[in-house]
């Protein structure tokens, strides 16, 4: 009923959304009629495998890769527009701090090429230090860190300018399990503490439907959706939800999802 | 001591070669000598004489060794006689060169990196100057910059030197500029970076350890440039016209010990060029 009384405006809107890639081979067809619509504080994650455009569509989003057809929104605007008002942080598979910046000097980053002040640069790095918990490295260089350190301080930087969303690809792709496991339960508390619209790029199911509010199972050839999972599970998830009889359905339906998507190859 | 000990091995190795070489060369003379006289000498009267000779063909080490220090600390530095203001002259035409040839280089790197065009017309012919031989075009570079009216060698030997310096520069930097990945480049596109932030955040500090590694070949390319801008048309000073003086007066001493201040002062400023950039790469957080 609040829905409707408030309608809130979807933060990601796709419509018919099509993306060809001129190579040196003909045209290759990365998104075929993509209709995706995201809420305002939904974590959402794009699962399928190679080539099946979650990647290309993140970027589409980011303004990194333009469709050649459809519609795109971000809080309403064009990509191109959204990156302008800084709508998104983006943390990509490779955590790609400078190694000649400290970790301060790496989130600080975005901050000086928006033109934050010195005092407000400072009071930033600070406070998403502390939120990816990195609080006391802020002095250390990249090559002092272990990669899932590195990794944090990426999405920390990511943060620093308050973007309402945040993209992220495949973020703890080259992370072993343990790791892997840690880092996806703080990216939740994230989520919870910071109320951000999530987007996660991932091929690993149990990642996507312990993280997600929403799954996006996508597929191949021509890369297009195939289904779209509303989770039921709480907000509030220990790890071991995932043993859980409606992890494993959700895990079951994803897997489904792909396969179908196969079947028509 | 584990790193000198191959050094001086091969040390040990070049001067014991040396000195057999000295004897072979220099004995021809003392045959002649002795031939003259009518007199015959044997072999263990000939080696002293090889060693102690006032135009020998090949100095032994020690003599030239003997030059070197005469002409460092034989007189004060200021007079002509001195290795010291020779080379004076010959590092300040270096640190000229070597300048101009780092301005020039990252100059036209920039350029070659932000613009097609200029990487297509003009990296070509930055590649042809450099098979150019610099003995052949030092001359012509003084006689058109004297006729321009540049009083003076300075500028000239600067402009020699930096046609070889700047090179390696240039090469090192549009391989440096264009080191940063796909990912990093999008990276500074989602926070909206225009291409000058771009060049600034990182470009240019991403350059850095190619900028370095060019900096040793540049500092001795320029050297040698100022040593080649010495030569010709009647210089008198730097240790480039000393090594010409010496091989016209048949002076064999002064040639070699001009020859081995030259090498002490590249050696001096390789090992200047590597502690700025020791410095320089503490300052951007390289593990030591």
């Amino acid at each position: 009923m609040k829905d409707t009384l408030n309608p809130q405006p979807p933060v990601i809107e796709a419509q018919g959304l099509q993306l060809v890639f001129q190579t040196a081979d003909g045209p290759v067809q990365a998104l075929k009629d993509v209709n995706l619509v995201i809420n305002r504080g939904d974590f959402v994650s794009f699962i399928g495998p190679s080539g099946c455009g979650k990647t290309t569509f993140l970027r589409a989003i980011a303004a990194l890769e333009h469709p050649t057809g459809g519609t795109l929104t971000v809080n309403g605007m064009t990509p191109d527009e959204a990156r302008r008002k800084r709508a998104y942080g983006y943390v990509f598979q490779a955590a790609g701090l400078y190694p000649w910046r400290t970790i301060s000097g790496n989130i600080r980053l975005p901050l000086e090429i928006m033109g934050f002040s010195k005092a407000e640069q400072d009071s930033r790095v600070a406070r998403v230090l502390d939120l990816v918990e990195l609080s006391g490295f802020g002095k250390k260089f990249p090559w002092q860190l272990s990669g899932g350190m590195q990794q944090r301080a990426s999405i920390a930087r990511a943060l620093a300018f308050d973007a309402d969303i945040l993209l992220m690809d495949e973020p703890f792709g080259a992370l072993d399990e343990i790791v892997r496991d840690r880092l996806n339960e703080e990216v939740l508390k994230l989520w919870a503490r910071t109320g951000k619209t999530i987007g996660f790029v991932t091929h690993s199911i149990p990642e996507a439907v312990y993280l997600s509010t929403k799954i996006v199972v996508m597929s191949p050839r021509p890369g297009r959706i195939t289904d779209v999972i509303d989770s039921p599970l709480p907000k509030e998830r220990p790890l071991d939800i995932r043993d859980s009889r409606e992890f494993i359905e959700i895990a079951h339906r994803v897997r489904e999802g792909l396969r179908a998507g196969h079947l028509d190859d | 001591m584990n790193r000198a000990l191959p050094v001086l091995t091969v040390l040990a190795g070049i001067i014991v070669l040396w000195y057999a070489a000295a004897v072979w060369m220099n004995a021809t003379w003392v045959y002649d000598q002795a031939e003259r006289a009518g007199t015959t000498v044997t072999l263990a009267e000939v080696i002293p004489q090889t060693m102690v000779q006032d135009r020998p063909l090949l100095p032994p080490p020690h003599q030239v060794g003997a030059e070197v220090w005469k002409g460092l600390f034989g007189q004060a530095v200021t007079s002509k006689r001195s290795l010291v203001y020779h080379a004076y002259i010959t590092f300040k035409g270096t640190m000229m060169g070597f300048g101009l040839g780092i301005v020039f280089g990252v100059a036209l790197a920039m350029a070659i990196v932000r613009f097609r065009v200029v990487d297509m017309s003009v990296m070509p012919w930055a590649v042809i100057s450099q098979t150019i031989p610099i003995v052949a075009l030092a001359p012509m570079i003084i006689v058109v910059s004297s006729q321009m009216g540049l009083t003076g060698r300075d500028l000239p030997k600067a402009i020699i030197a930096a046609y070889l310096s700047f090179f390696p520069v240039l090469v090192s930097m549009v391989k440096g500029l264009r080191s940063p990945d796909q990912m990093q480049l999008d990276l500074l596109k989602t926070y909206g970076a225009g291409e000058w932030a771009t060049f600034l955040k990182l470009r240019l500090p991403a350059s850095m350890p190619y900028f370095f590694a060019s900096l040793k070949v540049a500092v001795a390319a320029s050297l040698v440039g100022t040593i080649v801008g010495e030569l010709p048309t009647g210089a008198i000073e730097g240790l480039g016209a000393r090594m010409l003086i010496g091989s016209q007066f048949g002076e064999p001493l002064i040639m070699w010990a001009a020859l081995f201040a030259s090498a002490i002062l590249a050696g001096l400023l390789i090992v200047a060029v590597g502690l700025v950039e020791r410095f320089a790469r503490a300052r951007m957080g390289v593990p030591a």
